[in-house]
């Protein structure tokens, strides 16, 4: 059941100059409602100069025995740059949990591949952390402009192996993430999140190597809960809203 | 006790709050957050005759206290409301309004036919209004010969209470209203989105697929309160007041001017939880002022 809700601001620790974590608890002291990898929560922010409406943002982690949740925020205009200026005890009120989520593979033995680029690594966090708790053993193929710009790497090495790719060759292997060598293997599922052309580029490959393949998309979105359709997104049944038959799709489904 | 209710044509509201067209889905994405029994009704999206894909994405960008959408009425069309939908919603007590479009009069007409035909619908909206489609009745809704045909051709096929969602993209709304009080509407409801535009300057390009929209929130509010308090002077049909109403005090605003019943849009998508508390607001507000009937303050702020 979708929930509106205060939430207190455990910590905002500034991860990178664009990007910041919030970790949040519900000011109510109550558990979280139940929460599946890749759906995402909006948030309202107050006092921003030029947006009104929620933002939408992925749960990067569920951390049920602290009761907390983990947004990734990047600061992409004046809404997100009010969520980076929170400080540790504001209120934030969520609309949460909204869309669907990834889909978890049902052999245990699948080589699951989740590719994330800028601040798509959010989700694919939570999702890895629960694909591991089902048994499932995901890689991660992580992109970033330059070794400074990638985001948990520390996290992400926790729960599986690691593959980077940035654009400058700092770290990893040099150019967009579909040139990472680790895709010369054979995957039997890719889940991705990122820029949208990343996206494609991934799907495209996710097709040549036969992989089952879900992206989770970005579309603007005024509610997020099916009402106003704005954000919708054209597939094999027509135009469907991203928050609420979205935002993880399969390939399959859309007509890139 | 404050007595909330009010008369639109010959359906009795318990309360004047409703929801706009295009805000609110059918009801039901919003009853995890609201019970929506507290409503007055609710006007469910745009229906037309046949399904509609909309237009293309982008369909929304923000702008200053306010949103410009071109969602292009989609919906899969009359049929699918009556034979899918509308036996998942006639569980709320609140009353279900249809709002109905269409690009030609035929199309209005067997809309309304199909919904007197097979359901207990008592009450359409019919959108004369809508700046997004091509021929999504803004052209009847600009001219009084427009908007006085398609009411006159509704109100032949539609049984029951019939209002009128009039356009502010006009030079005299006034002239409109009564126009289409002529042909026999029960109310007109205004205003519904000021055709807007706004463009990305790095790209160069409109930020909407369509190019221009139609603007809501707060932005449009003033407008909209300063068209509903001329309508109300002008016609002596209910009038509807919507346009930017944000919470219980810009609700009161509205029917102050002259609204009998209020429609709740672009707040749905912030708090999905604001129309009860408009409800509540209103409620309070009568108590606070010593009023007993809500109706004592329909265009109040003219006495």
């Amino acid at each position: 059941m979708k929930q509106i809700r205060d939430f207190k601001i455990v910590e905002n620790r500034r991860i990178h100059r664009s990007y910041t974590l919030l970790r949040l608890t519900p000011t109510d002291g109550n558990p979280l409602p139940e929460i599946k990898p890749g759906q995402f929560v909006q948030v309202a922010v107050e006092g921003s100069r030029t947006t009104f409406l929620r933002r939408p943002i992925s749960i990067n982690l569920v951390d049920t025995e602290a009761n907390e949740i983990w947004l990734l925020v990047r600061n992409a205009g004046d809404g997100t740059a009010r969520l980076m200026e929170l400080a540790s005890g504001d209120v934030i009120n969520l609309v949460l949990p909204l869309g669907t989520g990834f889909t978890i593979p049902e052999n245990k033995h699948a080589r699951v591949l989740l590719v994330g680029g800028g601040v798509g690594v959010a989700p694919l966090l939570e999702f890895g952390r629960v694909l591991k708790s089902n048994g499932v053993a995901p890689a991660f193929l992580l992109g970033a402009r330059s070794e400074g710009d990638l985001l948990e790497l520390d996290l992400f090495a926790n729960i599986g192996d690691v593959y980077l790719s940035t654009d400058d060759g700092s770290v990893g292997d040099p150019g967009v993430v579909t040139l990472n060598r680790c895709l010369h293997q054979q995957w039997d599922n890719i889940f991705c999140c990122g820029p949208a052309p990343m996206m494609k580029a991934v799907a495209a490959k996710a097709r040549e190597i036969g992989a089952d393949c879900e992206v989770s998309l970005e579309n603007m979105m005024a509610c997020g809960i099916g009402a106003c359709l704005c954000c919708v997104e054209k597939t094999v049944k027509g135009n469907v809203c991203v928050c609420t038959e979205g935002p993880v799709f399969n390939i399959k489904d859309l007509t890139w | 006790m404050v007595n909330l209710s009010v008369k639109i044509g010959d359906i009795l509201l318990k309360n004047p709050v409703l929801t706009a067209s295009g805000t609110f889905g059918y009801g039901e994405e919003f009853s995890d957050f609201i019970d929506i029994d507290r409503l007055g009704g609710y006007i469910v999206k745009g229906t037309t005759l046949e399904p509609r894909q909309g237009n293309d994405y982008p369909r929304m960008v923000e702008t200053p206290s306010g949103m410009l959408n071109a969602v292009g009425l989609q919906n899969k069309g009359v049929e699918h409301f009556i034979s899918e939908i509308y036996p998942r919603i006639r569980k709320y007590k609140a009353e279900p309004i249809v709002n109905v479009s269409g690009a030609k009069i035929d199309d209005y007409t067997a809309v309304c036919r199909r919904l007197n035909e097979s359901t207990d619908i008592r009450c359409i909206e019919v959108n004369i209004s809508c700046p997004n489609v091509k021929q999504g009745g803004m052209a009847f809704g600009t001219t009084c010969e427009g908007a006085a045909s398609v009411t006159r051709a509704v109100r032949k096929s539609f049984d029951g209470t019939v209002i009128v969602k009039l356009s502010p993209n006009v030079t005299d709304i006034s002239e409109i209203a009564k126009a289409v009080e002529s042909e026999g509407a029960d109310a007109v409801s205004l205003i519904n989105t000021m055709m807007g535009m706004a463009i990305d300057v790095e790209k160069m390009r409109p930020y909407l697929s369509t190019i221009t929209g139609g603007l809501s929130g707060p932005a449009v509010r003033p407008v909209a309160v300063r068209m509903v308090w001329q309508v109300a002077k002008a016609v002596k049909i209910p009038v509807v007041g919507l346009g930017g109403i944000m919470n219980g005090r810009d609700a009161m605003e509205f029917i102050l001017a002259g609204a009998t019943a209020i429609e709740i849009g672009t707040a749905n998508f912030i708090d999905p939880a604001v129309t009860v508390k408009v409800v509540d607001y209103i409620e309070d507000f009568c108590q606070r002022h010593g009023i007993t009937d809500i109706t004592e303050l329909i265009g109040a702020v003219n006495r």
